[in-house]
């Protein structure tokens, strides 16, 4: 009753959100305020660049800006937009995500990802794997983590984005096995998915369960938040396994239109974007362990990222709306995994 | 029939306080749930049907009545005695021991999700001594029903500390001097007393375990049909943009939740009536 009851005061605090944002748009004549909503794992990275964009911005047009961050999970985050949270600027978990704002309440046209270069994505990440120090388990490549008494912690892929890309970076190695098709994919992902003994509902979670509650003997996700804790919590303690095949994750930006418009934002929300691509932008962006665009950077950087090969949404699964429709949605392949009598 | 209305209590200010409680409880409580309603019923009887009695949120309905029940079971018992050492018995740092029965309403529940997450983990202070007896209390059904043990202790003790209080003792000497045995004193005189308001008590924890989520999702681990908690498949179905099946799976919650609620209630009643009945017995005798 009480998750009813909240669902209420959510709908009576987006109201109020909607109200206050709109009564703070109207008074932003000379600084001006934009609101970047992300998803979990660029925490850090939206911390130093919002900074530096401030400065940039300063320079370039004389006008103070000051950008205001949200981090959750990116569904959520999507969820909030689509409520009515003001947001000048999305930069969410996967495409998907963004869609959904398109599509349902229609802030931003369809066509969004065709509008910035490189699909509307400054940076990529992709989904690797942390092991206790001396990777106590053997553990390797995939095909490892479905042998029986493998404890695997990954979040669930309804609720989190990463845990998307890691389902379908399983999958897809699977598809590319020697013999692999369809169904043995759906076979290989099931038992994965037979040694996950917790679902977090997002990623951050799951790295708390592994790092800090010690479950599991893998925790498979962002290579970025996997880089950060390695290096936040010590080489000594954990260590970072690259698979012989993962997926690019590419997690998009985008300006929500109709939010700029009302509240006379769009030049400094395109140019918080466009920076993203800057040779300063893309140094920002390797520094927090998210892979650049700009060549020069990913020189630069090379040695921080592994050399792995990654497939595309776009590629193996023909973009996120069908790999949505055929996984995710509800009694597809994801909720089939955890049907009694599996 | 306003002037009925108007006859029945001789308090001044019966249409004005009247009307402001309806319009408040409209406001607070059932506009939300109306929307809640109305949501769910663009999607059909079908389409509902189907989306409240799947395998996966009817496995769900069972762990949260299921743990709730427990929780409020277990609370029930330890609130009464919990309530009865604090009146009955003076010993020091009463007061403290007092204000503590209240920190679980206090404590946000994430804070206290996290906290008995990390002490009844496989490698916390209770989960590893457990954990070596054979007990797994994190991520299991056991996790949960602690975690809502914890977010529910308070409501039977609060409402059973009041009744015990206003009891005179000489009721329980009466019934010693008459002969009674104390499995009888506290069979025939404290129980019938204390009973309503532990009912009360043990509902109000029932109805707050049942709708439990922040605390709920750290200690459970969260897995279908094992784990997962309605609340959860509600969250779950809205981060995939399906609002009617959030609230298709709200109704069913609300519907079931409020048929336990009225029947505790009901019960209630009855055991206050049974008391009122054994009142007029034993007085004219005592």
């Amino acid at each position: 009753m009480k998750a009813v009851l909240k669902l209420g005061f959510l709908a009576a605090l987006a109201v109020i959100t909607v109200g206050l944002g709109t009564l703070a748009g109207a008074r932003a004549a000379g600084p001006s305020t934009i609101l970047n909503v992300s998803f979990d794992p660029t925490r850090e990275l939206y911390n130093d660049y919002n900074a530096a964009f401030a400065k940039y911005w300063k320079a370039k047009s004389g006008q103070s800006v000051s950008v205001q961050q949200s981090n959750a999970g990116s569904g959520k985050q999507a969820r909030a937009v689509i409520d009515g949270l003001q947001a000048d600027v999305v930069t969410l978990a996967l495409a998907y995500d963004i869609d959904a704002i398109a599509k349902t309440a229609k802030l931003l046209p369809d066509n969004w990802q065709s509008r910035l270069p490189d699909n509307s994505t400054p940076y990529t990440s992709t989904i690797v794997f942390l092991v206790h120090k001396g990777n106590p388990k053997k553990i390797h490549d995939w095909n490892d983590l479905v042998k029986p008494g493998t404890s695997v912690i990954m979040p669930n892929p309804k609720t989190s984005g990463g845990a998307r890309w890691n389902f379908l970076a399983a999958w897809a190695y699977a598809l590319k096995r020697p013999g692999g098709n369809d169904a043995s994919a759906h076979d290989f992902v099931s038992r994965l998915y037979k040694n996950v003994p917790v679902l977090d509902s997002g990623a951050r979670g799951a790295t708390t369960t592994f790092v800090e509650r010690g479950i599991g003997d893998v925790l498979v996700g962002w290579e970025s938040d996997a880089l950060l804790a390695v290096r936040d919590l010590g080489p000594d303690k954990f260590q970072i396994v690259v698979p012989s095949i993962s997926i690019l994750a590419e997690p998009p930006v985008a300006v929500v239109d109709k939010v700029v418009d009302a509240k006379g934002t769009r030049a400094v929300a395109e140019a918080y974007v466009r920076y993203l691509y800057s040779p300063q932008g893309q140094d920002i962006i390797a520094r927090h362990f998210f892979r650049p665009r700009l060549p020069a950077v990913a020189k630069k950087y090379a040695s921080t990222f592994a050399n792995v090969k990654l497939v595309t949404v776009d590629q193996v699964f023909g973009g996120w709306q069908k790999a949505q429709a055929t996984f995710f949605a509800d009694g597809a392949v994801f909720d089939q995994i955890y049907q009694p009598g599996q | 029939m306003a002037l009925a209305l108007r006859q029945r209590s001789i308090l001044p200010g019966f249409g004005l306080t009247l009307g402001f409680s309806v319009l408040y409880l409209s406001l607070i409580v059932l506009i939300p749930l109306s929307v809640t309603f109305w949501k769910a019923s663009t999607l059909g009887w079908g389409s509902f049907w189907h989306i409240v009695t799947a395998a996966r949120a009817i496995a769900s309905y069972e762990v949260t009545f299921g743990c709730s029940l427990v929780a409020a079971v277990v609370n029930l018992f330890f609130g009464v005695l919990t309530a009865w050492v604090l009146v009955r018995y003076t010993f020091p740092l009463k007061r403290l021991f007092d204000s503590l029965v209240d920190l679980p309403f206090a404590l946000p529940t994430a804070v206290a999700g996290i906290a008995l997450t990390s002490i009844y983990a496989p490698n916390g202070w209770l989960g590893r001594p457990l954990l070596a007896l054979g007990v797994h209390a994190a991520y299991t059904r056991l996790g949960i029903v602690i975690a809502l043990t914890f977010i529910g202790l308070p409501f039977v003790v609060r409402t059973v500390q009041p009744v015990l209080e206003d009891l005179d003792s000489e009721l329980e000497e009466a019934a010693a001097s008459l002969g009674a045995g104390r499995w009888q004193t506290f069979g025939r005189v404290l129980l019938p007393t204390i009973l309503p308001a532990a009912l009360t008590g043990f509902a109000l924890a029932f109805a707050r375990a049942v709708g439990e989520y922040g605390s709920v999702i750290f200690i459970a681990g969260n897995m279908p049909m094992r784990t997962e908690i309605t609340p959860l498949l509600i969250v779950t179905k809205l981060e995939q943009y399906d609002y009617a099946g959030a609230t298709a799976i709200a109704v069913a919650m609300l519907v079931v939740s409020f048929a336990m609620l009225l029947a505790i209630n009901l019960l209630q009643k009855w055991s206050g009536s049974r008391l009122g009945r054994e009142e007029l017995e034993v007085l004219p005798i005592g």
